[in-house]
């Protein structure tokens, strides 16, 4: 490495008071203070996870409840999608890196990014208020007419805390959108932008078109519990599979939130270290595109046995099967980037290779529940659940994690021991695989989602799962564990530790404040490689 | 130790082969697809590898022969899967037109099977073998959802609509009953078992200790409610007749027309101004709260036995089937 020490002054060190970090407008700084929040929701997101795992150990509910297990489940589903999945790449590396991505100072509405930060605090606070006045046991779901007329558990405050993060990821999603449109450098057209920010483009999209909805929903849902509006009550002309509709018209397009970003991430990363540029870029750039928009086409896959047509079910499990294509040449085109590249085996690298076999398998396993005859039988199964904790954690985590990985050393100017991130990567996936994959056996046997107690026959593809959920405990500890320890004896990264090409690159690690000493001119493609070499510095 | 994991439920319906060849089907294309991306990376990551970290690869930027290519031939295979699902599942969903035909309420935490012959029974369905039979439900309270693995069939049971699911049994045993769809605190004890008899034992089983059939007692919640007094069976009455009405079609005031299935007659007895025949008053109260689902299942029953002329059949007699009333509609 070139440098020994930190550079001088940087923006984690030109202010050390904590007003300086509340009332910051960096948005170094506010991706850093998302980082925080984030990972205490993924550590309570998992704290109640091992809860369910344990009760699931044995067929008798032996462990906690029937009402413990209901809100243990309800608990993890609402702190992982909301405060975790939704937020953990766009609005922790999304804000730290896109300005640096595109040779910007900041985003485009600094004092709004820090709003949207208070928001997701706010938001955050009410949940958990609700987490501690007895939890919410509707499911993260919150289907009608249990939740509105029958449960006994804090809904309004959990629907509150929802509300309000919405608004979280509205105005991030608006404030990159602007950031894209109008912040870029000189030279930066749209095809030279990074992958990373194409998705997080189409991201903000969805953001900004699907969010409102849940916040309606949310709303129709408070007011049919508080004041018995009969929206969703068939007594007074209303109809709960309303709410479904509602739901879905924003937590399938949610999927898309919390899956674009972390593939933008595997573009960047395998780019770097494959030492080329992205096979086939523009088809990268707009499959995301057709992700966003198609993704607002197929929500009433989630309905096939709610009692919609026959007809309908059809058309969406046509446009379902038509949503999988753009994710399958990504896929493609990842693949066929490694052909012919100088491939370094680096930890953001292993991580990568881990999330192309979980997400392939999570992508590949929607084919089944998008077939009609089929999804009779899988729906509310633990094969649902396998399916979707591949996309979600085997896809968007292990993906936020290679970013995390890949951007450390800029984020905070040390590296971490690659060794022990490398076999941090290999014990997730294994441990990963041993908890999800015996889960698909148990759907296609017919064991239900949210079951507290179940039958016998379940019971040691179950404890494989729990096994596999202890690696995973144990895995996601020592990430924290090794970054923290770089954090304090780290050596000092270097500039561009990764010989990367990219913007991002070319400040100092840690950047200063105002990210570059002069405005970036940009005269080439993202990732070439021939023209920059593979220098380390 | 494998030996000891299930890895396949049983097969007991004739819609179970159905399902599990179009899930071997789609896990082999899925599983073929898996391997081909797995080599090529493994293959790629291992060939090109470079331990040094200096090298710099070829600067390939894409292929459009190859985009095309591996965008339509996925296409196309989904399509395939998708034609092959969708006839599939349109076989679970149309029930064959002679059906022995059974009712269920779900409410929290149970089921309630009500056989038209009068016999009840709770979480269990006990059903004779190589018979179709259509189970009409619909819930009490929450969504719950009726489940049987062996048989590959599920639907949502929704507050104020019936669904249905139908099978024919191929295996005589016991099979698990879920509720599918999260009901709350006792979601999982909401279970039971579905018992597939040879026919002969069924029908000793159906005599003993019977209650009244349904739509006998259909026909005293007529009489206890008052229906017979304005449903008149000459068509003089405040409300039209109900003789031979069922299973035809009916005009409403606004000139729609109608299809008169469990459906309909289940609203216009809960909601009776919403579906109001041509040339009547809107004069009908609603008998929401007077009357609960397996009396209107059973008010239904009733109506369904009633001739097009003359006086109703003596209503415990076996009705002859008209066409089923609940497809579509009720799904």
């Amino acid at each position: 490495m070139t440098t020994t020490v930190l550079p001088r002054v940087n923006y984690l060190n030109v202010r050390h008071t904590l007003a300086s970090w509340l009332f910051t407008k960096d948005h170094k700084r506010i991706g850093l203070m998302y980082l925080v929040v984030v990972t205490a929701a993924f550590a309570l997101g998992g704290v109640f996870a091992a809860g369910v795992r344990i009760e699931l150990t044995t067929p008798e509910g032996d462990f906690v409840s029937a009402d413990t297990y209901n809100r243990l489940f309800t608990m993890h589903g609402v702190a992982m999608v909301f405060f975790v999945l939704i937020p953990a790449v766009p609005a922790i590396l999304g804000n730290f890196v896109l300005p640096l991505m595109i040779g910007a100072k900041d985003v485009a509405f600094p004092k709004i990014n820090l709003l949207s930060w208070y928001v997701f605090v706010i938001g955050f606070v009410f949940t958990l208020a609700a987490m501690a006045f007895g939890g919410v046991d509707t499911g993260w779901t919150f289907y009608t007419p249990y939740s509105t007329q029958f449960s006994n558990s804090s809904v309004m405050l959990t629907g509150i805390g929802i509300f309000i993060t919405g608004f979280s990821s509205i105005l991030t999603g608006l404030n990159f959108m602007v950031t894209i449109h109008r912040m870029r450098a000189p030279g930066m057209t749209w095809f030279r932008m990074p992958l990373f920010v194409w998705a997080l483009y189409a991201t903000s999209i969805v953001q900004i078109l699907g969010t409102p909805v849940i916040a309606i929903t949310v709303g129709m849902l408070a007011l049919e519990r508080a004041l018995g509006f009969g929206i969703f009550d068939p007594r007074l002309g209303g109809d709960p599979v309303l709410f479904q509709h509602l739901f879905w018209f924003y937590s399938h397009p949610a999927v898309y939130i919390m899956i674009l970003p972390p593939m933008g991430v595997i573009s960047e990363v395998i780019a770097c270290f494959s030492r080329k540029p992205v096979f086939g870029y523009s088809f990268v750039a707009f499959s995301s595109l057709a992700i966003a928009i198609f993704g607002f086409l197929v929500w009433a896959h989630h309905l096939f046995v709610a009692g919609i047509s026959p007809y309908s079910a059809m058309v969406f499990s046509f446009l379902s099967f038509a949503v999988a294509i753009p994710s399958a040449v990504k896929t493609f085109n990842w693949t066929a980037t490694l052909y012919k590249g100088a491939i370094w085996w680096q930890a953001p690298m292993i991580w990568v290779f881990g999330f192309l076999g979980l997400f392939l398998v999570g992508g590949l396993t929607g084919l089944f529940l998008a077939s009609l005859g089929l999804d009779v039988h899988l729906h509310d199964t633990y094969f649902v659940v396998a399916h979707f904790h591949y996309i979600m954690v085997g896809g968007a985590i292990m993906g936020y994690f290679s970013g995390l990985h890949y951007w450390w050393p800029k984020m905070t100017g040390k590296m971490y021991s690659n060794s022990a991130a490398t076999f941090a990567a290999v014990l997730v996936f294994v441990g990963f695989n041993l908890t999800f994959f015996p889960q698909f056996i148990l759907g296609y046997l017919g064991m239900p989602r949210r079951y507290h107690v179940y039958a016998e026959e379940f019971q040691v593809l179950n404890v494989m799962s729990t096994a596999g959920a202890s690696l995973l405990g144990v895995g996601y500890t020592l990430i924290a564990s090794y970054l923290i320890h770089s954090v304090f004896r780290g050596r000092a990264a270097g500039d561009n530790p990764w010989g990367a090409t990219g913007l991002e690159w070319e400040t100092q690690s840690p950047p200063i404040p105002e990210n570059f000493d002069e405005t970036p001119i940009v005269t080439g493609g993202a990732y070439e490689y021939t023209k920059r070499g593979a220098k380390v510095a | 130790m494998l030996s000891g994991i299930p890895l396949f439920p049983e097969q007991a319906s004739t819609l179970a082969p159905e399902v599990d060849n179009l899930y071997f089907f789609i896990t082999a294309v899925t599983a073929f697809f898996a391997l081909l991306v797995v080599v090529f990376v493994t293959v790629f990551a291992i060939k090109y590898r470079d331990r040094t970290g200096t090298k710099v690869g070829e600067p390939i930027h894409g292929s459009i022969p190859l985009e095309i290519g591996w965008s339509l031939i996925p296409f196309l295979i989904t399509m395939v899967i998708f034609a092959w699902a969708t006839v599939v599942f349109f076989q679970i969903v149309r029930a064959p037109d002679q059906t022995l035909e059974v009712y269920s309420t779900g409410k929290r935490w149970m089921w309630r099977f009500q056989h038209i012959d009068g016999k009840s029974e709770i979480n269990e369905l006990h059903v004779p073998l190589g018979r179709p039979v259509k189970v009409v439900f619909t819930s009490e309270d929450v969504l719950h959802s009726l489940y049987v693995p062996a048989f590959r069939v599920k639907a949502d049971a929704i507050p104020g609509r019936y669904s249905s699911i139908w099978f024919t049994p191929t295996k005589t045993g016991e099979f698990h009953l879920f509720c599918a769809e999260y009901c709350g605190t006792n979601h999982s004890g909401m279970i039971g078992k579905v018992v597939v008899m040879e026919p002969n034992e069924y029908q000793a089983w159906l005599s003993g200790d019977t209650g009244l059939p349904m739509a006998a007692r259909g026909e005293q919640l007529f009489q206890q409610l008052g229906c017979v007094s304005c449903h008149l069976p000459d068509g003089a009455g405040r409300g039209p007749s109900l003789l031979g009405k069922f299973g035809g079609q009916e005009t409403l005031g606004d000139g729609t027309v109608v299809a008169v299935d469990d459906v309909y007659v289940r609203e216009s007895i809960l909601a009776p101004q919403q579906k109001l025949v041509a040339g009547y008053q809107p004069l009908m109260p609603t008998f929401q709260g007077q009357v609960n689902e397996e009396g209107v299942m059973s008010l239904i029953e009733y109506i369904k036995t009633l001739p097009s002329t003359g006086q109703p059949a003596a209503a415990a007699q076996a009705r002859t089937a008209p066409a089923p009333a609940a497809q579509g509609g009720s799904r």
